[in-house]
């Protein structure tokens, strides 16, 4: 199909040379209402339901709507559904906006939700299905057509956060749609801001406003995301103006582009936290030796008095200032501030190396021990400097430590095979009773708790807490069970908090973006400045 | 001739083979694709179900044995992060690649041979030795390095060019292609300049030093002696014996060009196969892997196969007999 280049800014009529001088101060962007985003990821399919990968979510939000939508800041908002509460335990009624249309000119309706929720369990071949958020529903009535009635096995809280994962789709356009008329534009017919325009796979998406676009109408006429996977041309496409905003902005990049007088930068504190997870299961730990290289007799890491001493052991002030270079926010909890569950009675522990030695002693090592602790080198901002600064901290309290760190696609693996003593994570959820259940919970293959806890942590009274939390369908009593449950887990240390990561999105001068917590980049909520 | 020809697809198909055991072997060693790709909140219920409907539970030689005969009707696998077959999206992102190579190609030969004679005729004029000493830049500077400088010059300084991209194509024997749209070439210029300096510096070397090497030959002391003039000296009796060596290195480092434009590729945001390489290996997309390289090994075999015919075609001494291939 034919493309448009990024659309020229420059009146072809003078001269290029004079040009590249004068305009390089004067690209103002104000009087076109296109939009075009470098973003960091490339999208692998339209498919709103194909593959549970966050590039793929952040373009279906452009063009779909969800029953429930979380606001910038992570708290739910209505979305397609005006209003839900739980009937009963098990029963969720959902009202339907009234007068949404999809951009094709079919009026939405309870159909088109119950097929939307059907739909995640038919697709074949998907690496990462939509299901863990549909599972919990055993049965779905669309009372009339405005009204939905969802039903779960169980008392389950978390249903309308699950919701907010799952993309409303056309009925008709849908129904014998493969993924393939997805990416073709044929099915994509959504109830969001914008409408599909045209895709080039790995290279880019071009969408247009959606005239009957039931919300706050986008200021943008047309939008075009370009797949900027590294960050070196992402940034000089930014400089060179062929791009108005890229997301994720290279953190070695940001001194430099603070002065740049043509650039803004906007940042927000994300989701992600950053974590050392504890090997808490084996007496003898694979990779803690004494100083001469013997195994030792217990595992040190089981003792609550030496997961403390590390934790204190941490400047976290120190390694979120130099080594993230200000990117970063020091952790208490394993959720970030605002994040449903947050507890913020949880102390952050103070830098105190002297204190941390002390605790050594009192557990029974006085000089130490030899550890080796890992970390991934391409997936966090400078994780792979995190875990050097770490271990230098580790070193000061007589914890002789080595550090190894890999490729996010060998380490993930290994670490989820239990593989490692010591190892550093970053978790992103917009609750803490499910980052709990995946981090902290005791690990059962039935019930799918603790699926990546590592260390197989294992507390009778957290796991109690999280299960009352999930199955509180109130939210002011589900968010007390979450918190007290983060305080129980964290108050024994059953993960080290480290840090949570900001994200930073840079602006062409006229452009501007609040930043989202979940790390998105919304055309639809970028605004033209002056 | 046929004799050659079917060795020459026998020993193709032997190296597809070992390449395709080797390949699926390494990816299979760098981890698990379940791990990057399933929901980390999915139940372990659910990531059997995906283990299983994507052939992922099997013992490895199960997957092998399933990939090979799936292969063999011309079924490279399904991408699991695309949803579409491999092979599909391989050959939908070849033209972006392949035009790349071909203008890099086209650069390096239209400009580094008659750089390179020049140079060889007149080794201690101040152009000639000005050429031989950029030559030695187009070698020693790193490609990513040259390809941000571009960038920063032509793109965020000057403002001349496009930073990156593929920019408008036009549809020609149902695939995009670049060259033929207006405007088109504007992307295509600074990407292919970046990815021919070095072959243009190699091209530039082995010409002038092969011009200087046939310029001491006996029978251009008695072209000369004859009174042929000098355009004839150089335009049939130098270049055609300098070919052969710049046949063999351009053809072989064509299948390089496609092969490992994948730095170029990722600075200029080019949207072809590197970069789809690139990016399937850390998502650890193995359908994509294994397709890709089998198809690099097939184009190469190709490319050797070309160059042999064009020695024959260069060289009437060369005989292409079974087994004397070069």
């Amino acid at each position: 199909m034919p493309q448009h280049a990024a659309p020229p800014r420059r009146s072809p009529f003078l001269p290029r040379l004079l040009l590249g001088a004068a305009l390089a101060g004067a690209l103002l962007p104000a009087w076109a209402a296109d939009l075009r985003i470098g973003l960091s990821s490339d999208v692998t399919s339209l498919d709103p339901h194909f593959v549970n990968i966050a590039p793929n979510i952040a373009f279906s939000d452009h063009v779909f709507d969800t029953l429930v939508k979380s606001d910038a800041k992570g708290k739910l908002v209505p979305g397609l559904a005006e209003s839900w509460r739980a009937l009963s335990p098990t029963t969720w009624e959902f009202k339907l906006r009234q007068g949404v249309v999809f951009s094709d000119g079919t009026p939405l309706t309870a159909e088109d939700v119950v097929f939307s929720l059907d739909r995640p369990a038919t697709i074949k071949n998907s690496p990462g299905p939509f299901t863990s958020y549909t599972n919990q529903i055993i049965k779905k009535e669309a009372i009339d057509a405005h009204t939905v009635h969802l039903h779960t096995a169980s008392a389950y809280g978390p249903l309308p956060l699950d919701l907010i994962s799952i993309y409303v789709v056309s009925k008709k356009a849908a129904e014998n749609a493969a993924t393939e008329d997805f990416n073709s534009g044929k099915a994509l017919i959504g109830t969001g801001p914008f409408k599909f325009a045209a895709f080039r796979k790995g290279e880019r998406i071009e969408v247009t406003r959606n005239e009957r676009y039931w919300g706050k109408r986008p200021e943008w006429d047309k939008v075009t995301f370009r797949i900027l996977a590294s960050g070196a041309p992402r940034l000089s496409a930014l400089l060179a103006g062929d791009v108005d905003v890229i997301e994720n902005v290279p953190a070695a990049d940001l001194a430099r582009l603070k002065t740049n007088p043509q650039v803004t930068l906007a940042q927000h504190t994300t989701w992600r936290t950053l974590f050392w997870q504890l090997d808490q299961f084996r007496d003898q730990s694979p990779f803690i030796t004494d100083h001469a290289g013997k195994p030792l007799a217990k595992n040190p890491l089981k003792d609550l008095r030496v997961r403390q001493a590390i934790s204190k052991a941490i400047n976290r002030q120190a390694l979120v200032d130099r080594t993230l270079e200000g990117l970063a926010v020091p952790a208490s909890n394993i959720n970030a501030p605002g994040i449903f569950g947050y507890n913020d009675a949880i102390p952050m522990d103070t830098y105190d190396p002297a204190g941390a030695r002390k605790l050594l002693a009192k557990a029974g090592y006085p000089d130490g021990f030899s550890l080796t602790i890992h970390g991934t080198n391409n997936r966090y901002i400078n994780d792979e400097q995190v875990v050097q600064t770490v271990a230098q901290f580790l070193n000061r309290i007589g914890i002789k430590t080595k550090v190894d760190t890999q490729p996010v696609a060998t380490y993930f693996g290994k670490a989820r095979a239990h593989e490692y003593s010591f190892a550093l994570l970053g978790w992103g959820s917009l609750a803490a009773d499910f980052t709990l259940r995946a981090i902290a919970g005791t690990p059962d293959p039935d019930t799918g708790w603790g699926t990546w806890n590592w260390g197989k942590y294992s507390n009778p009274k957290v796991d109690e807490l999280v299960s009352r939390a999930l199955a509180a369908v109130e939210p002011a009593e589900r968010e007390r069970f979450a918190r007290d449950a983060a305080g129980a887990a964290l108050a024994d240390l059953a993960v080290i908090p480290s840090h949570h990561q900001l994200a930073t999105w840079g602006l062409r001068k006229g452009f501007a973006y609040d930043g989202r917590i979940d790390e998105f980049t919304f055309a639809h909520e970028i605004r033209s400045a002056r | 001739m046929t004799l050659f020809l079917l060795r020459r697809l026998l020993q193709a198909a032997q190296v597809l083979f070992v390449m395709s055991l080797l390949v699926f072997v390494g990816v299979y060693a760098i981890g698990n694709p379940l791990d990057m790709l399933v929901d980390p909140q999915a139940t372990a219920a659910d990531t059997a179900r995906v283990a299983a409907a994507l052939g992922l539970d099997q013992p490895l030689w199960v997957q092998y044995w399933r990939f090979l005969a799936n292969a063999l009707q011309g079924d490279l696998g399904i991408s699991f992060l695309h949803g579409t077959p491999a092979l599909h999206l391989i050959v939908q992102r070849l033209p972006a690649t392949l035009e790349l190579a071909v203008s890099a190609l086209l650069i390096a030969v239209l400009l580094g041979i008659p750089l390179g004679l020049w140079a060889g005729l007149r080794p201690d004029s101040f152009g000639g030795r000005t050429v031989m000493a950029g030559s030695i830049l187009g070698f020693s500077l790193p490609t990513f390095w040259v390809g941000l400088m571009l960038i920063m010059l032509f793109s965020v300084h000057l403002g001349w060019l496009p930073s990156g991209g593929r920019g408008p194509t036009r549809e020609f024997l149902g695939l995009e292609w670049s060259l033929l749209a207006p405007g088109g070439w504007r992307h295509l210029l600074l990407p292919a300049v970046n990815l021919a300096l070095f072959k243009l510096a190699l091209v530039i070397r082995l010409t002038q030093s092969g011009t200087r090497e046939a310029l001491l030959q006996d029978y251009m002391r008695f072209a000369r002696a004859k009174g042929l003039p000098a355009r004839r000296i150089v335009g049939v009796h130098v270049l055609k014996n300098i070919m052969i060596p710049v046949v063999t290195v351009v053809g072989l480092e064509f299948g390089t060009l496609i092969a490992f434009s994948v730095v170029t590729e990722s600075i200029f945001a080019w949207p072809g196969i590197g970069k789809l390489l690139l990016d399937s290996i850390t998502q650890l997309d193995r359908p994509v892997v294994v397709a890709y390289l089998l198809l690099i090994v097939f184009i190469y075999t190709l490319i050797s196969l070309a160059v042999d015919l064009i020695y024959a075609a260069l060289d009437p001494r060369v005989r292409l007999a079974g087994g004397q291939a070069a």
